[in-house]
């Protein structure tokens, strides 16, 4: 469950015997940590393979019925299709090492460069995203554990729940319903208008993050289009998450108030606001930076809701396209590129904790 | 619920039953949250139950005796919350919408426990080189956004199948996929624990063979935490149907009423400002999902002593609270103790 997530506290017996510079205890970490990346995504991929090869070849899975059997098999021969899976399969690992993720069936591009352009619209999402989860979940969880078990907290994690138990598409859906078609402020769906998306075009070197691209040309109508057609799905996505971050910072935070160097702090005056923001919050960061990380996954997840509900022509979106079209080459490209987002996006949470806390290397 | 009236007697055979002995405990905003959720349940129990006598049409009907229902209407008598853009009657596709909901939730949690309690005891109880192997790819499932992996795996059981069995299977295969490492690596964690304690090397030193020792007594302590997580995993196996049939892998319209796939079909009706399409199909997945989470956290707080000790620490317990805490029970709680279950 989503909203559940806590990290459990570091034991004491699990802390390694201590090597006697700590930057190289801190190295080996890291070096080991890099290397447990590789099987996750190996099994991923491996996975999503043998489950795509379940239903047959890719090409008749994606052109069966609209090409005559003989220029089928003639295609299928020509891929290397018939040939056995296993071959097939190391075939597939060999291009994956070299970089080399195919060519979609159904549009015929490179999945790399299709990676690379929508890939690019759902980080723009993902980032829009965090900004508003974080924006709203850790002030309101500092709130919520001062105010403890009175009225407010009580109405924040009813709030935090309900965020949870909300689908992205349903809250999508309301907020379309109130901002687009009824209050008619921001736009129903998609990334930016026409026009913005061709004056885009004939920018040098686009980064394919919308917004970045608007401020880099200084047209600040683009910026504007670019931001009200952002606002609606960044809230979506953004709430599902804020209510995690709001729990997790309430725990956290209320976990660390009951300790005896606080009760020192507000013996010596220390505003109970400082007490909370400072004293309080700061220790309280290291399990919610690694929940956040494993806040990724969930945002990915939402990612591919919130982009068909809106619109937004990123990976997810693409995703459920190539999927309604049977092009399982792209499908596996998407995949694998999504595990080692995740796997890396593991890593570093991991690496940054053990940077803040030495406990946590064993 | 009627369970809250007989919370003065004491070791009677129900205040000793699991749920209502934790009504009994519960005390306040606490009591209030999981009554809260115990009725939100009760009525999408009831109304799987009640679907086919209380919906006025059926989840597929199209027409009455007089004709075929008008598409996109307002709510109005005849339809008492409008119909969709195929002409279907929203009242009646909700109310079914939770027969689809539980048999999927059913189907799929019990399978997931099944493999997931099965894998776990093996691999904790023998280790070696199956633990490694099974932890690493749990380990990698558990991690990848599971609404894309229900997706792939939707896609390959159900090819495009959309019988009523058919969908539903599918739909429950998929989830299972993304249940079975939690299940697995809870009950794991149980059985390496179990394994050390001193009845289960008294028994070994007995001579009972692995599989009595497993079966007897392991299972019946590794799996205490079971129901509650199956209450957990509920809400999130709903969100992940819901999830399916918005993205159009998940049952077709006639063949089963499916939330998620509604909201799909109401998403285009938003744009020109029609509601009620897309509104009560979403009204009945939050309410269902808040209902199971408000119990399983609930009951999720009341079984974990350490939020208990973390409670009378926070010191600005009321009279009522504290008493409640002196009886060993808690009331203020927030958490949940296993990060196996906290996973989207």
């Amino acid at each position: 469950m989503t909203t559940l997530i806590e990290v459990p506290d570091v034991e004491p017996d699990a802390v390694a015997p201590k090597s006697k510079s700590a930057g190289g205890g801190l190295g080996r970490y890291i070096v080991i940590r890099f290397f447990l990346i590789i099987p996750t995504i190996f099994i991923l991929v491996t996975l999503v393979f043998f489950l795509m090869r379940v239903i047959g070849d890719p090409i008749t899975a994606a052109q069966g019925g609209r090409l005559p059997p003989d220029v089928l098999a003639q295609r299928i021969h020509d891929a290397g299709y018939d040939r056995p899976i296993i071959l097939q399969y190391f075939e597939y690992l060999g291009q994956l090492v070299t970089g080399n993720f195919g060519t979609t069936i159904t549009d015929r591009r490179p999945v790399v460069e299709m990676l690379s352009t929508f890939g690019a619209a759902t980080l723009e999402l993902s980032i829009n995203a965090l900004i508003v989860a974080l924006a709203v979940g850790i002030p309101l969880g500092m709130i919520a554990a001062q105010r403890r078990d009175k009225a407010t907290d009580a109405f924040l994690r009813c709030f935090a729940i309900l965020c949870y138990a909300t689908p992205v598409f349903f809250s999508g859906l309301l907020l379309k319903l109130t901002f687009s078609v009824w209050l008619g402020w921001l736009p129903v769906a998609g990334r930016v208008s026409t026009r913005t998306e061709l004056a885009m075009g004939q920018l040098a070197a686009p980064t394919g993050i919308y917004w970045l691209d608007a401020l880099r040309s200084g047209n600040f109508n683009a910026l504007g289009d670019v931001v009200s057609h952002a606002v609606l799905p960044a809230v979506a996505l953004g709430l599902l998450t804020a209510g995690v971050f709001l729990r997790l910072v309430r725990t956290n935070v209320i976990g660390t108030l009951g300790k005896d160097y606080v009760e020192a702090g507000r013996s010596r005056g220390v505003s109970e606001f400082r007490l909370v923001t400072k004293h309080a919050y700061k220790p309280a960061l290291i399990p919610i930076i690694t929940v956040m990380g494993l806040q990724i996954a969930l945002l990915l997840g939402g990612a591919v809701l919130t982009e068909t509900t809106f619109e937004w022509k990123g990976l997810g979106y693409q995703l459920v396209q190539y999927l309604n079209a049977r092009d399982f080459v792209a499908v596996q490209g998407i995949v694998v590129l999504l595990a080692v987002i995740v796997a890396s996006t593991n890593f570093v949470v991991d690496v940054v904790a053990a940077l803040i806390d030495p406990r946590v290397r064993y | 619920m009627s369970t809250a009236a007989i919370s003065g007697r004491k070791k009677s055979f129900l205040s000793g039953l699991p749920v209502i002995s934790h009504v009994n405990k519960s005390v306040g905003l606490q009591r209030g949250m999981l009554i809260t959720g115990l009725v939100l349940t009760g009525l999408f129990l009831l109304s799987t139950v009640l679907a086919p006598f209380i919906a006025p049409y059926g989840y597929s009907q199209l027409s009455d005796a007089s004709g075929s229902f008008p598409t996109q209407e307002a709510p109005s008598n005849k339809h008492l919350l409008g119909t969709t853009v195929g002409g279907y009657d929203v009242l009646s596709r909700v109310l079914w919408g939770s027969q689809t909901a539980v048999t999927v939730i059913v189907v799929a949690v019990a399978m997931s426990i099944f493999l997931g309690v099965a894998l776990g005891l093996l691999s904790g109880y023998f280790g070696g080189w199956l633990d490694r192997v099974l932890v690493v790819i749990a380990d990698a499932i558990y991690a990848f956004p599971s609404l894309l992996l229900a997706i792939v795996m939707s896609i390959v059981i159900s090819r495009g199948q959309s019988s009523f069995w058919g969908g539903i299977l599918a739909c429950a295969f998929s989830i299972t996929v993304v249940f079975v490492p939690q299940y697995f690596r809870v009950i794991r964690a149980e059985t390496i624990r179990l394994k050390a304690e001193p009845f289960v090397e008294s028994a070994m030193v007995l001579g009972a063979s692995s599989l009595r020792i497993i079966t007897r007594h392991i299972f019946k302590n590794a799996t205490r935490t079971l129901p509650l997580m199956f209450t957990l995993n509920a809400s999130e196996a709903i969100l992940t149907l819901a999830g399916l049939g918005f993205l159009g892998f998940g049952i077709e319209p006639s063949s089963a009423a499916e939330w998620g796939f509604d909201l799909n079909k109401a998403m285009a009706d938003a744009s020109s400002g029609i509601w009620w399409t897309g509104v009560f199909p979403g009204i009945a997945i939050v309410l269902t999902v808040l209902g199971l989470t408000l119990v399983g956290e609930s009951i999720n707080d009341l079984n974990d002593p350490r939020l208990r000790g973390r409670k009378r620490a926070g010191g600005k317990a009321s009279r009522s609270k504290a008493a409640a805490g002196s009886d060993g029970k808690n009331t203020g709680a927030t958490t949940a103790p296993e990060p196996e279950a906290g996973k989207a």
